[in-house]
């Protein structure tokens, strides 16, 4: 059973029928005592960093998701949910979960004429392996749809990056934790294999 | 790098797949949910789902189809037709749509796009238009008029000058849809869509006159879109979406090629 956090942060019931059509059980819960009790958890979302922020803290969610973290549940982050485990975004300088070191910071493009969001399908290039990207090959594309991208502290802990003006991080991977900056649920067939690994992943370490 | 995007325009009149031929004799061709789930299939990147007859008949968007629709195709769609307020916008995205297009309301009410771009998100408000060739005029110099009701009503708003002004209320994404190449397959209006591409920042989405993957291959090198809209030629067979990205990716455009 996955357990999908509901923290007001968009749509998330794209990542629930996602879920059904990989043929997993799953449902959305705004409840601290179930994240912190999940076999599974997905942490979606969209929107900004501020309100996601404090919409996690007044609930409580926030210390659920980080206890879920330490006694080793699997996770997996999608998006915001994703920008908002490091320690801090630079979106209205904002203090996150901090489940794995490092910061979220805002496209610096060069190209003026790359457009932020960075929003359609791109390719994901796997640079170090991960249950979760097994069967990913180059010229394999996801779909994007953001301004902010993670950037974790400790390169090891960076497992596919993307490139949009220059490679960012946009998978990292830390313990139990795995987190991806493009949308699994909206990215095809292959967004759907992602998530049907997720399903099998026991939070293995690599 | 970003991949240009194939886009399937899904005309929905009640719960058929419509197509027009110049927004006049529409007639029904069948399942848009299973013709949507086959494109899904079939590798296109993203579907839009048309009420063409919404604006017209001030009639609300088929919210069921919607959800239908979401829990057939994983990737992302927009809706368009008779969307007039942030709460229709909503509902919509609620009900599994990524984008929403309005068209005729914001001509009406420009403010609608700012307003829907704070509530969902500036990428999520798509703004459509139907231009038509015109004389030159002091009022309309590009010679490109805006129409609105489903392409009946002009409005003598000069559509280069609509197009920026979209941008600067907050749209994130452009849809051109020529009336006067609709149905023609003669190709897209490369001149009007390389035109508005060149004056905004935001992507811009070529619609109306597909007939051949060269005249795809046009808009996206010659008309400077990020997508281009297909309709007729996939409804009816002619081409599969595998078909026309195969050619566009062997003639040197990016595209997402596994599926």
């Amino acid at each position: 059973m996955i357990t999908i956090v509901d923290y007001n942060a968009g749509n998330i019931r794209s990542v629930l029928r996602a879920c059904g059509e990989v043929g997993a059980k799953a449902a959305i819960t705004g409840d601290p005592e179930a994240v912190a009790k999940a076999e599974k958890i997905i942490f979606p979302g969209v929107g900004a960093a501020p309100s996601a922020m404090a919409y996690l803290t007044k609930t409580g969610l926030d210390t659920a998701l980080t206890e879920a973290f330490r006694v080793g549940i699997p996770i997996l982050g999608i998006c915001m949910g994703t920008q908002i485990v490091l320690e801090s975004s630079e979106e209205g300088d904002q203090k996150c979960l901090g489940l794995i070191p490092g910061r979220t910071v805002r496209f610096r493009l060069k190209d003026k004429r790359l457009k932020i969001p960075h929003m359609g399908w791109n390719e994901v290039k796997v640079v170090k392996p991960h249950p979760l990207l097994e069967g990913i090959k180059g010229g394999d594309e996801f779909y994007f749809v953001h301004s902010y991208y993670p950037q974790p502290a400790d390169e090891n802990n960076i497992y596919a990056v993307a490139d949009y003006g220059g490679d960012f991080c946009c998978a990292l991977g830390y313990k139990n934790l795995f987190a991806v900056q493009f949308h699994p649920e909206k990215s095809g067939r292959l967004g759907l294999e992602l998530l049907e690994r997720f399903t099998k992943w026991e939070g293995e370490e690599v | 790098m970003l991949s240009k995007r194939l886009v399937i325009c899904l005309d929905v009149r009640g719960d058929k797949l419509a197509k027009s031929i110049k927004f006049a004799e529409t007639k029904d061709i069948g399942d848009p949910i299973a013709k949507a789930r086959q494109y899904y299939e079939d590798g296109v990147d993203e579907l839009v789902f048309y009420d063409i007859t919404a604006s017209r008949e001030n009639r609300d968007i088929r919210i069921h189809m919607v959800e239908q629709a979401a829990s057939q195709i994983f990737i992302p769609f927009s809706v368009g037709g008779g969307i007039r307020s942030v709460k229709d916008a909503t509902k919509l995205r609620n009900a599994g749509a990524e984008k929403v297009n309005v068209n005729t309301a914001a001509v009406q009410r420009p403010k609608l796009i700012t307003e829907i771009a704070e509530a969902i998100g500036s990428q999520s408000a798509i703004l459509s238009m139907d231009i038509r060739r015109v004389n030159p005029t002091r009022e309309i110099p590009s010679g490109y008029e805006i129409v609105i009701n489903g392409g009946i009503t002009p409005t003598g708003i000069d559509a280069l000058g609509w197009a920026k002004k979209g941008e600067e209320l907050g749209a994130g994404e452009l849809v051109i849809n020529s009336i006067d190449a609709d149905g023609t397959k003669d190709g897209y209006e490369l001149k009007l869509t390389r035109m508005i591409a060149d004056a905004v920042g935001i992507p811009v989405i070529a619609s109306g006159g597909a007939g051949k993957p060269e005249h795809l291959y046009d808009a996206l090198t010659e008309g400077r879109a990020d997508a281009a809209l297909v309709a007729s030629i996939v409804h009816y067979g002619e081409y599969t979406c595998r078909q026309l990205k195969e050619y566009l990716h062997g003639r040197g455009i990016k595209v997402r090629m596994s599926y």
